[in-house]
């Protein structure tokens, strides 16, 4: 049967690889061409908005005047005189990247501060940090405030903590959603530096950086998120300063309903593709994301801004065809990883079917995998958006890519572990296609013997030798703490990990729990924010490591790429000769596609095949896991 | 870099009080004055009470009422201030003993119903307070419903009809059905007989 349905698509696959991959047994059970049709979708409407956003883009950034330039130019001028910034300082990177760093110290601090006080402070109506909070919150210790800290100001937003019970409403906004601002501001600029790296000719400066944090909080993610926020409140997300609302339900049951300021943090949540949810279960929740429209709209406004950046670099250094090459590879591994998910996902878990259990798509319910996702999305839509997540920095869920089958967690998995640099984050992920981009020109390079142009510069040993550097840091940033956590040990009970060894904080026994390890260590490093939530990492083992994991994988990425960026900038432009590799063509996107994919493969393979890989196998035996072995120690 | 901490502690403040205060406060203004009910949590009322949110679940456990997934936000489900997904993997035990567990109170509930269960309705949803079932997990427990309440099962599904909302635009997410909806419609038209 499976073979027929290959056959019907002209394909020629293996049958041990189709059973293997699709436990249903059949290809047309693991998709629905409605399902397929949402993802094609998606994807032209982004196609559709590349060029105007980074029309508009380039037009803020080069300080060109736009439509919004009468209401907005005041403020930004406003600004600059209360900062003492005067508009045309122009940085070296190493000034530049010394404002930066001193912005985040800055951020770090007050947000920090405020946490630790939210309970002297206004707007907080349940009494958070104080003797009359809830029952059920949860106490902001310095840990605890250091890890969300250091999440919100390298846009991770990776949360240890349920937000509808620990924070009051003015940590959200005033520490939280600033820093989704200002942590996303600063990523556009250090990315809109990185291209003036590769535009600007024996200069040796790259603009100044707190022009560019400036121009983009107000002429990009302010008009953005009112538009956005607007939109989500009119399909149902909250937007007051009540406290918690009881009700009596039908049956006479009181429930507590959360409220608070959701639909302003919302907004710049997705457009500054930071991720973290106003909710414990962020965009799963009714009230973060109430129906499809807000979902695909959410998903809209993650890739918007970092595909309008790869039209924007073609732009800057004057040949757009550059960008539109960096657009086609990052496209098709945005598609590769989401049809595999999504065919992961409406196969579903084959332990279930056995159960009478109907994963079956039919017009009237949604079938596949179900646990972990809202009937309103179903599976395509909630496959896409775990996609879309992590291949950009943001983090936002509408499902729980813990409850996915392994195949299905292992995409998301493996796009951090890519570096983000399908779209990516706001800016993030063009520095790290481009650092490949780099690479990819330097082993072509190697091959012929000759050395490497891109954008009409020479890349030399200093660049490489950069690039080199911030991808091992990143690898072992990764590993490392991985391996540590894997296998260290603690005394029960103690300080340091209640729970005991650091592997016993994991909810789901086997190779899963040493997946949700991976994961989180992999998601803080690449600055994503997702989980694998059923990871206990509130203790103060997990929330210093991880938030070390993130403070390393923000500042020692972006400070060797602004170095990449003020060599470049000092060179001279040399005219592309018959020896020039083109950088336009399909023979590079397919390099640049293999380099990423062989990079990531060899890095992360061993670590992927302990966690989803050898599960996925276990689970089409039909193998389930009970609990830990004894632990090896305490 | 420690020359720049002034201006990076004034940019802070300043963009605090545009992002963190006139922000927010801005967006609250408008909402409240264009979409109130939303901004407030599309609250829903009965005989003169709140009884709920149109877009939060509820746990339904009486015979003449449909019932919503299971769900594993707070202790007892449905804890709208502490919403939770199960996190369960595909390969837990846990997970395999619970969907079992939830399989044979199916059929104990519904003897009537002799297909096999839609996949949503034995499944926690991702933020524990789905408001919605697919129509076929509403149709398979009419049967029960409409035997409690002693009407007839075409009344029962005429109304599960009227309330099922389609895709959005015939193609943005999943054919769904209300509960809490569903559930105070059927009261209001198909009252139970005592």
């Amino acid at each position: 049967m499976v073979e027929r349905e290959a056959a019907g698509l002209g394909l020629e696959l293996p049958s041990e690889l189709v059973s293997a991959l699709c436990p249903t047994g059949s290809l047309s059970r693991s998709m629905t061409p409605l399902g397929a049709f949402n993802i094609a979708i998606f994807f032209l409407a982004i196609l559709a908005l590349t060029k105007p956003l980074g029309l508009y883009m380039t037009r803020v950034f080069e300080g060109q005047r736009t439509f919004l330039h009468p209401l907005l130019r005041p403020l930004e001028k406003l600004l600059y005189r209360l900062c003492g910034v005067r508009e045309d300082t122009e940085q070296r990177w190493t000034e530049y990247a010394a404002s930066l760093i001193a912005f985040s110290v800055a951020s770090f601090l007050l947000v920090y501060v405020i946490q630790r006080l939210q309970g002297l402070l206004p707007l907080n109506p349940m009494h958070f940090g104080s003797a009359q909070a809830p029952s059920n919150a949860t106490r902001v210790t310095p840990d605890l405030a250091f890890n969300t800290a250091a999440s919100f100001v390298t846009n991770t937003n990776w949360q240890s903590y349920g937000g509808e019970n620990t924070f009051s409403y003015l940590v959200q906004m005033a520490a939280l959603t600033v820093q989704n601002f200002a942590s996303a501001a600063a990523g556009v600029a250090a990315s809109v530096a990185l291209i003036r790296g590769f535009a600007r000719r024996q200069a040796n400066t790259l603009g100044c950086f707190w022009v560019d944090l400036v121009r983009s909080t107000l002429y990009l993610f302010l008009p953005l998120s009112l538009a956005a926020a607007l939109f989500l409140c009119w399909q149902g997300v909250i937007q007051n300063f009540k406290p918690y609302t009881t009700v009596k339900t039908l049956e006479g049951i009181t429930q507590t309903i959360a409220q608070g300021p959701v639909a302003s943090q919302e907004a710049i949540k997705i457009v500054g593709t930071n991720g973290g949810g106003f909710f414990s279960t962020n965009s799963a929740h009714p009230f973060e994301n109430p129906t499809p429209l807000t979902n695909f709209v959410e998903m809209l406004m993650i890739f918007v801004i970092p595909a309008g950046l790869t039209y924007q670099f073609g732009r800057m250094v004057g040949d757009t065809r550059q960008g539109w090459a960096l657009f086609a590879a990052m496209s098709v591994l945005f598609l590769i990883g989401a049809f595999i998910c999504y065919g992961a996902e409406q196969s579903g878990n084959p332990e279930l079917a056995q159960l009478g259990v109907d994963t079956h798509a039919t017009a009237l319910q949604p079938g596949g995998n179900m646990e972990g996702k809202e009937v309103r999305f179903g599976i395509a839509a909630s496959a896409l958006f775990a996609v879309v997540t992590t291949d950009a920095s943001c983090g936002a869920v509408n499902s729980m890519h813990d409850s996915y089958t392994p195949i299905g967690g292992l995409i998301p998995l493996f796009n951090m572990q890519l570096g983000e640099v399908v779209f990516g984050g706001v800016g993030a992920g063009l520095k790290g296609m481009l650092l490949f981009a780099i690479l990819a020109v330097f082993v072509a390079g190697l091959m012929v013997g000759r050395t490497p142009e891109y954008i009409g510069k020479k890349i030399e040993q200093k660049e490489v030798k950069l690039c080199m550097l911030a991808l091992i840091i990143m690898a072992a940033n990764v590993l490392v703490f991985t391996a540590i956590s894997s296998v260290v040990g603690f005394q029960k009970n103690g300080y340091w990990n209640p729970p005991g060894p650091a592997v016993a904080n994991v909810n789901n026994p086997g190779p899963h729990g040493f997946s949700e390890i991976l994961y989180a260590y992999t998601s803080t490093n690449a600055n994503n924010g997702s989980a694998f939530a059923g990871l206990n990492a509130n203790t103060p083992w997990y929330n210093l490591t991880l938030g070390v994991a993130m403070l390393v994988g923000r500042f020692l990425f972006i400070i060797p790429m602004l170095g990449v960026a003020g060599s470049l900038a000092a060179k001279k432009r040399i005219p592309a000769t018959s020896g020039t590799l083109p950088t336009h063509g399909a023979l590079f996107v397919s390099l640049l596609i293999g380099t990423v994919m062989i990079v990531g493969a060899l890095t992360y393979f061993p670590a992927l095949s302990l966690g989803p890989l050898v599960e996925h196998f276990l689970m089409l035996e039909g193998k389930l896991f009970a609990a830990l072995r004894a632990p090896l120690w305490g | 870099m420690w020359c720049q901490l002034g201006s990076a502690f004034r940019m802070m403040l300043y963009l605090t009080v545009l992002t963190g205060l006139f922000y927010p406060g801005l967006v609250t203004a408008v909402c409240q004055l264009l979409f109130r009910w939303q901004a407030n949590g599309s609250l829903v009322e009965a005989e003169g009470s709140v009884v709920g949110s149109a877009l939060i679940g509820q746990n339904f456990q009486r015979p003449e009422y449909f019932h919503s997934r299971p769900s594993a936000a707070g202790n007892d489900g449905y804890d709208a201030s502490a919403s939770n997904a199960s996190n369960y993997g595909p390969t837990n035990h846990k997970l395999i003993r619970r969907v079992e567990a939830s399989v044979e109170e199916f059929h104990r509930e519904n003897p009537e119903f002799a297909g096999i269960i839609p996949s949503d309705l034995l499944t926690t949803s991702g933020s524990g307070l789905a408001p919605h079932i697919s129509p076929a997990s509403a149709e398979a427990q009419a049967a029960r419903v409409a035997k409690a309440r002693g009407v007839s099962l075409r009344q029962v599904e005429q109304i599960i009809a009227a309330h099922t909302e389609g895709r959005t635009l015939g193609l943005l997410g999943e054919p769904r059905i209300n509960v809490l909806l569903l559930n105070l419609a059927l009261d209001r038209s198909l009252p139970k007989h005592q």
